[in-house]
């Protein structure tokens, strides 16, 4: 029994804290919206303009000005704001945010992650993904353990060109939690999902890391 | 005062437009795009164009035009994905692209209209983006030099102009408008509706009219949403 993808996104949401600045990215990150714990409040930042995320909009209350980085619809909150994106992302350089959550195709055990480029085949481009990872004060991927094919997406380093450089603190994958407390330190197995052992991960995982379950 | 205001997009960009020029252009998706503005660019034939905005439009809106008739020789973007004729040009060796990551190209924008030419950021150091550029150590970390983008023409969409050029965006449409419009030689605006001065608070006025030359009422508009999502009504 691994974790599906909303139990994922419910244990990104348990980094939350009470007013956090927080920025999620496409995806599986963006359920965490809907599994923030009760008594805590966070702002949602979208990197297009805006703090103050508010849900989906009625259906016929959408408006074409108003979207997220997804290019969604959503509506506003009271203490909503809105900016432009040299601001936004003077404001997410510059470590006022103080959390996000990611996807990755690769993360490696150095804490390097890549997540925007497949060479001769993906060729979206990074977004605000490279901007998040270098300013943002704690970088929590949420991805897959492994890729569609079997392999391990943790890895002793990454094959696919890099998002970021050693930014990586928390990995949350379908079947555990890895972490590490500072960029110099060894990721530590310190979670399983329900009904995963430590040898299941160990046998689909490349990287090395220390178990402190 | 002179006059900024146009009566259409054609005769607003009339002695601006030439082959292998730089135009930076506002919008985040298909929100706050200047379309107007760029039907007139495909209308006007000019080609070679190097364009820097954060997308490149999808097949049949914004920038996706003028990718279509091979106008744009080089897209300076952050994320092209909805975009499938970008992908096909750009595989075949048609089309020229550098990837900026896009907090990278909103501070390149700032920058080149705010008479920086380059300046040091801790973003993409490490990756491919830092390839052949120069990074400095500062207080014991990596920061790679990236160059401001002085454009010869820039583009955008706005909500509200008054007829000095003073300028106010509505919602999440302000994105790379702004950044976008002080990094011209030349900025026009094309807004949905044009007020008098006196109209707007000075206190709440978005871009200066210092940074706008020529404007255009663009209206009616009919926004185009790309991915449209909403809540069921909560049962009481």
């Amino acid at each position: 029994m691994a974790w599906d993808r909303n139990q994922m996104a419910a244990r990104a949401a348990n980094e939350l804290q009470d007013g956090y600045y927080v920025n999620l990215g496409i995806g599986i990150p963006t359920l965490v919206a809907n599994n923030i714990p009760s008594g805590i409040e966070v702002t949602l930042q979208s990197e297009n303009g805006m703090l103050g995320i508010g849900p989906f909009p009625l259906e016929g209350e959408e408006d074409a000005d108003l979207i997220n980085a997804g290019k969604q619809t959503i509506s506003e909150l009271p203490m909503s704001a809105y900016f432009d994106s040299a601001a936004s992302f003077a404001m997410i350089r510059g470590g006022h945010i103080d959390l996000t959550v990611l996807g990755a195709m690769e993360v490696a055990q150095n804490g390097d992650i890549a997540n925007w480029m497949i060479p001769g085949k993906m060729i979206k481009g990074m977004g605000g993904a490279m901007d998040l990872v270098a300013g943002v004060k704690k970088i929590i991927v949420v991805m897959d353990h492994c890729a569609k094919d079997g392999s391990p997406k943790f890895i002793p380093s990454c094959t696919l060109p890099l998002t970021g450089k050693n930014v990586v603190d928390l990995i949350i994958t379908d079947l555990c939690v890895f972490h590490r407390s500072n960029h110099e330190s060894s990721f530590k197995l310190i979670e399983l999902a329900q009904g995963v052992s430590a040898d299941d991960v160990k046998a689909k995982t490349t990287a090395d890391y220390v178990v402190e379950l | 005062m002179a006059k900024k205001l146009y009566p259409d997009a054609r005769s607003a960009l009339k002695g601006l437009l030439h082959d292998n020029m730089l135009i930076a252009a506002g919008g985040f998706g298909l929100c706050g795009v200047p379309e107007r503005l760029i039907d007139a660019i495909v209308e006007s034939k000019v080609s070679g164009l190097t364009v820097a905005s954060n997308n490149a439009g999808i097949d049949e809106e914004g920038l996706g035009k003028l990718l279509r008739t091979r106008q744009i020789r080089k897209m300076m973007s952050s994320y092209v994905g909805e975009n499938k004729e970008f992908e096909r040009q750009y595989l075949a060796g048609e089309l020229e692209v550098e990837f900026c990551p896009q907090g990278t190209l909103a501070e390149r924008m700032r920058a080149g209209g705010a008479g920086i030419p380059g300046f040091y950021t801790k973003t993409g150091v490490g990756t491919q983006v830092a390839e052949g550029k120069d990074v400095k150590i500062f207080d014991g970390e990596e920061y790679v030099m990236e160059r401001g983008i002085f454009a010869d023409l820039a583009i955008i969409k706005a909500w509200k102009s008054d007829d000095s050029g003073n300028i106010v965006f509505r919602k999440t449409a302000r994105n790379f408008n702004l950044p976008a419009a002080t990094c011209g030689k030349v900025c026009i605006v094309e807004v949905e509706e044009i007020v008098p001065v006196g109209s707007f608070d000075p206190d709440c006025i978005h871009l200066p009219g210092v940074y706008v030359q020529r404007m255009i009422l663009g209206a009616p508009y009919d926004k185009k949403i790309e991915f449209r999502t909403v809540r069921e009504k909560e049962s009481v």
